[in-house]
């Protein structure tokens, strides 16, 4: 770790207060019982006692991004001639996302492998994660669906974030875990971290460890759901509850799929790109009426399949999923991602196959 | 004998002559319970009965096709929607198994979240829970609490009209008999405000809209489901964007779809992750269809539903008085 700092929680808005100078910063509050990430300002109080319900997705990847607007112009010479205008339009103002935990954080790098690499890269992605900061506060007690350190992470992994604050008597430890985050931390509201602070944060830390549940390793479960890829027994057994929204992967900070759309009125329109989500029938549905997941056991299936399978295979090790639990807590019918991954792997596979 | 010992033996009884038997079996934490799906009498060790087994099992009859032998397991209000279901001919009669019991309630589960952080404790964190009589004990981080069940029942509880299974082909305990009142205060008090907070409030309340469909998905009677209008694309009724206003229309398609066929279950509302009140829509439409037609939902599988029906002269809609 690099330069350590201590937040006394009375300093807390002042600190976000000069956060805030000229860049949007976005804090967990209570809104009718959901915790959700909205900007900060004045009068505004972050929940920092637990996670938010909707993780800040939205910071980097709006569930509705224009991607260009265009318009079309007849030529007054030849009104059977129409020209078409499109412009780009790339929108990535200064952020800092403050508050989240570090599987909010986490997410990010998961987004990463796939929208920003030496051979695709995705200018609306890369931009405004670019210009997004995090300020991920480490877990001192996990919920009943935390599994992080069963995916390869913690309540105290600072992947994907620029500054990590640690719970210490009276405030925070503040330390900066990228170069981006060092210049968050010159702050009048930051103090030097006295030794004790440090000593403190480390204890926290290894409690925070220690508090989760035992950790089961998920990394056998990509071969084993490969195994099972054509077991629609296994499958039907635990998507049967399923009801098929999408509320699991628009909550999931790993989730990274869209659409895209022309919404077109008049002369004049545009091309949007919006979530979407493997749990919908119009997931894959072709044009010709064929889809190749037909019923909600193949898109649990994929699902499953692609957060612990397909993409730890491709990107060679990581799994798609930082264990935040939320599919699991705010699901309507408590469908469970850490017991199907498990029964994968424990239970014999009837009709083995590859896809 | 324990009434889910009774439940039980009622459904060992059937499950020969069904594919599948849908009732509430643990969920992963002390606080939930979660659908489960009885195939084999090895499998009724799973279920499970009492304040926690909240979600509608009837949304899943119309899930499998017609002609499958279905066994469920319903609350009071719960049944309401097997008999809509079946007024509105989705359902076989014979082909579904209704197991009914004498409901006490089931717990609001976004109370206990607000009792909870009132003394600083935190849902998330429960490991240990018991409802006993009046109160409920939890335990979070070896912290120890007490919540009175007064204040932990489901709105819908507290204005329970049927608390015992209105059709049931088995009933299993003793019927409660118990009828509250319910005069749509909650309805009236919002109709009371000036229109302008009323539109502020929808409007900050679905700011918070994921757009998942969750409310829809959970409801037992939305049943267009993969060919619904907010989502088809040929042709595209509703756009895809997320703003406000197309979270706010599909609300309005959802609410008016289910006018005087809604049985109030809640679970639209319930299955919402980010706590939008949205009940009291279908609830303001409930309560003019009761005032027009003297009409509620799923109540009589011989009546008809007011807005499937035509009447050229409806009795307490003057059509020629303008
Ligand atoms: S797993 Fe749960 S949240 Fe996800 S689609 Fe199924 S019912 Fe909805
Ligand atoms: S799959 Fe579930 S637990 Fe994993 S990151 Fe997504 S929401 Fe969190
Ligand atoms: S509304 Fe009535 S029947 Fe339904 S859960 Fe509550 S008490 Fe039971
Ligand atoms: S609209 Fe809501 S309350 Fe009405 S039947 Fe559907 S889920 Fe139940
Ligand atoms: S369940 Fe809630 S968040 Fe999801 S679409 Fe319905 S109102 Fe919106």
């Amino acid at each position: 770790m690099m330069s350590a700092k201590y937040l006394a929680q009375g300093d807390l808005s002042a600190w976000l207060g000069a956060l805030a100078q000229g860049r949007r910063v976005l804090v967990p509050v209570r809104e009718n019982g959901a915790v959700v990430f909205r900007p900060y300002g004045p009068g505004v109080a972050p929940v920092l006692s637990r996670q938010a319900d909707s993780p800040p997705k939205e910071s980097v990847f709006p569930s509705t991004e224009r991607l260009m607007e265009f318009s079309y112009s007849k030529d007054p010479e030849n009104l059977g001639k129409v020209a078409l205008d499109i412009k780009e339009t790339v929108n990535a103002p200064a952020t800092v996302v403050f508050g989240g935990r570090p599987c909010d954080a986490r997410g990010f790098t998961v987004f990463d492998r796939v929208y920003d690499t030496k051979a695709i890269r995705d200018p609306y992605y890369a931009e405004r994660r670019a210009s997004t900061l995090f300020v991920t506060l480490a877990c001192d007690a996990p919920e009943t669906t935390c599994f992080c350190n069963s995916v390869g992470s913690s309540p105290v992994d600072a992947d994907g974030s620029d500054v990590l604050l640690t719970p210490v008597e009276g405030g925070w430890l503040v330390e900066a875990v990228s170069e981006r985050g060092k210049a968050l931390l010159d702050a009048p509201a930051l103090k030097d971290a006295p030794a004790s602070a440090q000593e403190q944060a480390k204890a926290a830390q290894e409690a925070a460890v220690a508090a989760m549940p035992p950790a089961w390793d998920a990394a056998p479960a990509a071969a084993k759901l490969i195994e099972k890829f054509d077991d629609m027994g296994f499958w039907d057994n635990v998507s049967a509850k399923c009801i098929s929204c999408g509320a699991c992967t628009y909550l999931c900070p790993t989730c990274y799929c869209f659409t895209v759309t022309d919404e077109r009125s008049g002369m004049k329109g545009e091309r949007i790109r919006t979530w979407d989500t493997c749990m919908s029938f119009q997931f894959t549905l072709e044009a010709s009426g064929h889809n190749p997941r037909p019923t909600k056991a193949y898109r649990l299936k994929n699902r499953v399949g692609h957060k612990f399978s397909y993409y730890p295979d491709i990107h060679k090790g990581p799994i798609a999923c930082c264990g935040c639990g939320r599919c699991i807590k705010l699901c309507p019918v408590s469908v469970d991602i850490r017991e199907i991954v498990r029964l994968a792997m424990e239970l014999p596979t009837a009709t083995a196959g590859k896809p | 004998m324990p009434i889910l010992d009774e439940l039980k033996a009622a459904i060992a009884k059937r499950l020969p002559e069904l594919d599948v038997v849908i009732g509430w079996g643990k969920g992963f934490d002390a606080l939930h319970h979660t659908p489960v799906f009885i195939t084999s009498e090895a499998d009724l060790d799973k279920l499970e009965l009492g304040p926690l087994s909240v979600q509608n099992l009837a949304t899943y009859l119309t899930r499998y096709p017609k002609t499958k032998k279905i066994g469920v397991v319903v609350k009071g209000c719960d049944s309401r929607s097997v008999v809509q279901l079946l007024q509105e001919k989705l359902i076989n009669r014979e082909n579904v198994v209704v197991f009914g019991f004498p409901c006490e309630g089931v717990v609001d589960l976004e109370k206990v979240k607000r009792a909870l952080e009132g003394q600083g404790m935190e849902i998330a964190r429960v490991s240990e829970a018991t409802f006993q009589g009046e109160r409920c004990t939890l335990t979070t981080g070896g912290k120890a609490g007490s919540l009175p069940m007064a204040d932990l029942w489901a709105d819908k509880c507290n204005r329970c009209q049927y608390h015992d299974a209105v059709m049931s082909d088995e009933f299993v305990g003793q019927r409660l008999d118990r009828k509250a009142e319910d005069a749509y205060a909650d309805v009236a008090a919002f109709e009371a405000k000036p229109l302008a907070e009323r539109q502020a409030f929808w409007q900050e309340q679905m700011s918070r809209c994921i757009r998942c469909y969750a409310c829809r998905n959970a409801c037992p009677l939305c049943v267009c489901r993969d060919q619904c209008i907010a989502q088809t694309r040929e042709p595209n009724w509703v756009s895809q964007r997320t703003g406000v206003e197309e979270k706010f229309m599909f609300q309005m398609i959802h609410a008016s779809h289910l006018a005087g066929r809604c049985t109030e279950c809640g679970e639209c509302e319930r299955a919402c992750p980010v706590g939008i009140p949205i009940l009291l829509l279908k609830r303001k439409n409930n309560k003019e269809v009761l005032e027009l037609f003297d009409y509620r939902a799923g109540i009589d599988p011989e009546a008809k539903p007011p807005l499937l029906a035509f009447k050229v002269e409806e009795e307490k809609i003057n059509e020629r008085g303008w």
